[in-house]
């Protein structure tokens, strides 16, 4: 008689884990990031360093605190997302300590105080890109003008380290506001859109530079719609919410309000369809609920952009509807196979 | 007409079919020793009509259906009853179950066969034939199917009678062999069901990865009206709700049974069975099983019942090195046993050795990141993840609320989650722990009614003894000593 293991049904696994579905966010951004960094500079890639290091050992801290395998948490990449989806969003010569505040405010308590992976209500990265922007205003909307605006010359490296920690000045002609800071700030000057999209800060689509890291996340995140590691009704649910309203006041007053296209392939809007939104732990998790979802945030997004007091709008979106994600669970369960139709 | 209706979700899995389809079907060996479980079916388990010392034949009953949802069973050889007690059974928790263990003679003398011509019978009394001759599904629920074939209670008419010939669990080929090899006897087994429930279709579902199946078969049906319908290589296009829903878009209740939509559903080996037992007047003795795996020579065997794993695995040549796991039926919804000294019942459809290549080491388990993987596979259209957040709050009532009893164990979900969550494994726990509740609440309910009978009796009994002591006019208070002890039995 031969004895053998016994473990419970199913017997065999798709090779699939929680660090792949999380690298694979990693390698999508890559496009765009690369984009960035063309146009703005070391700044980006220093954040994306200061970012991934600091998120390690907060994570490996808070891990070893609750008394977590390290080994297998660690390796499930989940923090080092958090951080780049942060990172990214920072301005590309924010001080290092607020990149570090931003993160530490994301891992400890937007994730682990919450009881960590998977139990988190709110989106990490987007607690900590609230925390800076409601407590650093200044910090977070000194941006740099993209390379190419202007006669100016990018910063070497050494500068750009000196700026994010050591706090150096840096010209005044090389920074500047967002494109949609400057449709914001121009609009109260009761310019027309038309006019102000004269402005050098605009390019082909929207923001001069911007719109190709926009391209460079569209790519990454169709990518990651390809491969099911996002799923692709969050997107389509922000993206389609987000055009449908602007193209509706685009339709009322074209004067006053920006066109469609402008508002989807500006700001986080594309970035955080495919990136932020999606971050299936947060969202909710019905199919038609994450429909009803994505275009909740979209229309959020629109609102705040057109009518509240900050020119974007993702995060606290995205921070609005992840409340509401456990009611749209409620009432949009799918039919099961055997019930009653209608 | 040919329309396909496919299902929500599922999977394109590993196949592994080529492995063990590629020779006949062999016939299994005559061991020393048999050791019948008394219960191969669904239902009540069969009673002993035998004892030790007896001389049994071939085909001999040795336990009879107890009960309308029950089967017989049959002495798979001829020899000497050596024991009626519980042994080790393929089951999931290697518990012991009540066998007939029989000692061969090795001369596998038949006992007189009574074939019969169903279209004279009277179907009530061919039905109690199939139940004599233990035939129940051998799809792998082992239903006895002499209730299937019985329409008469419910109100719904069967107008459409399914084979499922799909196979859609990976390794597994008894089911392609014997459509190949034996077609015409399933034909012959499929007429004598079709007899029974008079239906309007009768519909084969054979996955398209069986292309020799579905030749066989399509050459068998000529002239019967029969229809093959090659179905989509997706797992679990085997399940009965699954396929009733491919070939007729129809959909079985959460809880409900295919009659309750008209349809009934059997096995292509059921069907075989069947035309053994009606036209040959042979009982279910043996079954086809898949052995194959991480053994020397995989293949299919035609086996007695009561054969141990481990004689089946040494006709095939032996393990190889480095066999972890043995399983009975296939990868996805079998069961891992704990070791090879149990008997091949009605339901072993297959035996899969398996090495650690050909499974997936079991890995550290993450939390939940509610992804919704498992939501795209669900064939039963449910929220696995929901509801394995509420198994592991102990919600059962909210499980409930979400279908659980719809769930039908597939291990799709499971399959593809990347946290490597055993969710089928919470699901069985919380369907179990309803269970033991409803069983708690009936048994307490049961209980209460059994105290009220009892109160009222007390009461009644004590009123009329006041009646009489009253019709007696008789002196006070005399009469009001212990009466409680007739109570006990309640």
């Amino acid at each position: 008689m031969r004895r053998f293991q016994t473990i419970t049904s199913p017997h065999v696994l798709l090779e699939t884990s929680v660090g792949q579905v999380m690298r694979r966010v990693l390698y999508a951004m890559l496009p765009g990031v690369a984009a960035l960094v063309w146009f703005f500079g070391w700044g980006v890639l220093v954040n994306l360093a200061i970012a991934t290091a600091v998120a390690l050992v907060a994570e490996a801290t808070m891990l070893a605190a609750r008394g977590k395998p390290l080994a297998a948490h660690l390796g499930d990449c989940s923090a080092v997302v958090t951080a780049w989806l942060l990172a990214v969003a920072l301005p590309p010569l924010a001080p290092w300590w607020l990149t570090t505040i931003g993160v530490l405010s994301a891992i400890v308590v937007a994730k682990h105080l919450y009881g960590g992976l998977g139990y988190n209500p709110f989106n990490p990265a987007m607690v900590g890109y609230v925390v800076l922007l409601i407590s650093f205003p200044r910090e977070m909307s000194t941006w740099l003008i993209p390379h190419g605006v202007g006669q100016t010359q990018a910063l070497t490296l050494a500068e750009t380290l000196r700026a994010i920690f050591l706090g150096a000045p840096v010209v005044d002609a090389l920074t500047g506001a967002t494109p949609l800071d400057v449709l914001r700030t121009k609009m109260g000057l009761g310019l027309s859109v038309a006019e102000i999209r004269n402005s050098p800060v605009f390019g082909l689509v929207s923001g001069h530079g911007w719109e190709w890291a926009v391209l460079g996340f569209l790519a990454g995140g169709l990518w990651l719609i390809y491969t099911r590691a996002a799923d692709w009704r969050i997107p389509t649910g922000m993206l389609g919410g987000l055009a449908l309203i602007s193209t509706v006041l685009y339709l009322i007053n074209p004067q006053k309000y920006a066109p469609p296209w402008f508002h989807l392939w500006s700001g986080a809007a594309i970035f955080g369809a495919f990136f932020i939104a999606t971050d299936p732990v947060t969202a909710s998790a019905t199919p038609r609920g994450r429909l009803i979802y994505g275009a909740g945030i979209g229309v959020l997004v629109y609102i705040i952009r057109a009518f509240g007091g900050y020119p974007d709008g993702v995060a606290f979106s995205v921070l609005l509807m992840n409340i509401a994600a456990p009611t749209i669970d409620l009432y949009t369960p799918p039919r099961v196979f055997g019930a009653r139709r209608g | 007409m040919s329309r396909l209706f496919p299902f929500h979700g599922g999977l394109k899995t590993v196949r592994h079919k080529t492995e063990s389809n590629a020779l006949p079907i062999e016939p299994g060996p005559l061991p020393r020793r048999l050791v019948v479980p008394l219960r191969q079916h669904m239902g009540n388990v069969a009673k002993p009509s035998v004892q030790p010392g007896d001389r049994v034949l071939k085909g001999q009953m040795i336990g009879q259906a107890d009960g309308y949802i029950s089967a017989a069973v049959h002495a798979p050889s001829s020899g000497v009853v050596a024991a009626v007690e519980p042994r080790p059974v393929p089951h999931p928790s290697g518990l012991a179950d009540l066998c007939v263990i029989i000692e061969t003679d090795g001369e596998d003398r038949w006992i007189e066969r009574e074939p019969v011509d169903y279209r004279r019978l009277h179907p009530s009394d061919l039905r109690n034939a199939l139940r004599n001759a233990g035939v129940v599904g051998l799809g792998g629920a082992v239903f006895p199917s002499a209730v299937k074939l019985n329409p008469g209670g419910h109100c719904e008419r069967v107008d459409t009678l399914i084979l499922n010939g799909a196979e859609c669990e990976p390794w597994i080929t008894c089911d392609d062999r014997i459509m190949r090899e034996r077609a015409a006897e399933i034909v012959a087994g499929l007429a004598v069901m079709a007899h029974l429930l008079e239906p309007l279709k009768v519909l084969i579902g054979i996955e398209d990865d069986k292309p020799e199946a579905i030749a066989a078969m399509t050459a068998a049906c000529a002239g019967t009206g029969y229809t093959v319908r090659a179905v989509p290589t997706r797992y679990p296009s085997g399940s009965v709700k699954q396929l009733i829903f491919l070939l007729t878009g129809r959909e079985i209740p959460e809880q409900g049974l295919p009659l309750d939509i008209g349809v009934q559903c059997f096995n292509v080996a059921t069907a075989h069975a069947v035309h053994r037992a009606i036209a040959h007047g042979e009982p279910v003795l043996s079954r086809i099983v898949t052995v194959t795996g991480h053994v020397q020579r995989p293949r299919n065997i035609d086996v007695l019942l009561g054969t141990r794993f481990a004689d089946l695995i040494a006709q095939c040549g032996g393990y190889r090195d480095g066999v972890e796991r043995l399983i009975m039926g296939g990868p996805m919804m079998g069961f891992a046993l704990h070791n090879d000294d149990v008997p091949v019942t009605k339901a072993t459809n297959c035996i899969l050795a398996a090495s650690a290549e050909q499974l997936t080491p079991e890995q550290p388990v993450m939390p939940c990141i509610r992804c919704g993987a498992c939501v795209d596979v669900c064939p039963a259209n449910l929220l696995p993840q929901q509801l394995y957040w509420f198994a592991r709050a102990r919600e059962f009532d909210k499980a409930r609320d979400h279908a659980l009893f719809g769930c039908i164990e597939c291990g799709c979900c499971s399959y593809v989650c990347p946290s490597h969550i055993p969710l089928v494994q919470y699901y069985r726990y919380a369907k179990n722990e309803i269970w033991a509740r409803e069983q708690e609440k009936e048994k307490a309910e049961l209980a209460r009614q059994r105290h009220q009978a009892r109160q009222e009796r007390l009461e009644r009994e004590k009123q009329e003894r006041e009646a009489k002591l009253r019709q007696k006019a008789p002196p006070r208070a005399a009469a009001e000593t212990g009466t409680e002890t007739t109570g006990g039995a309640g």
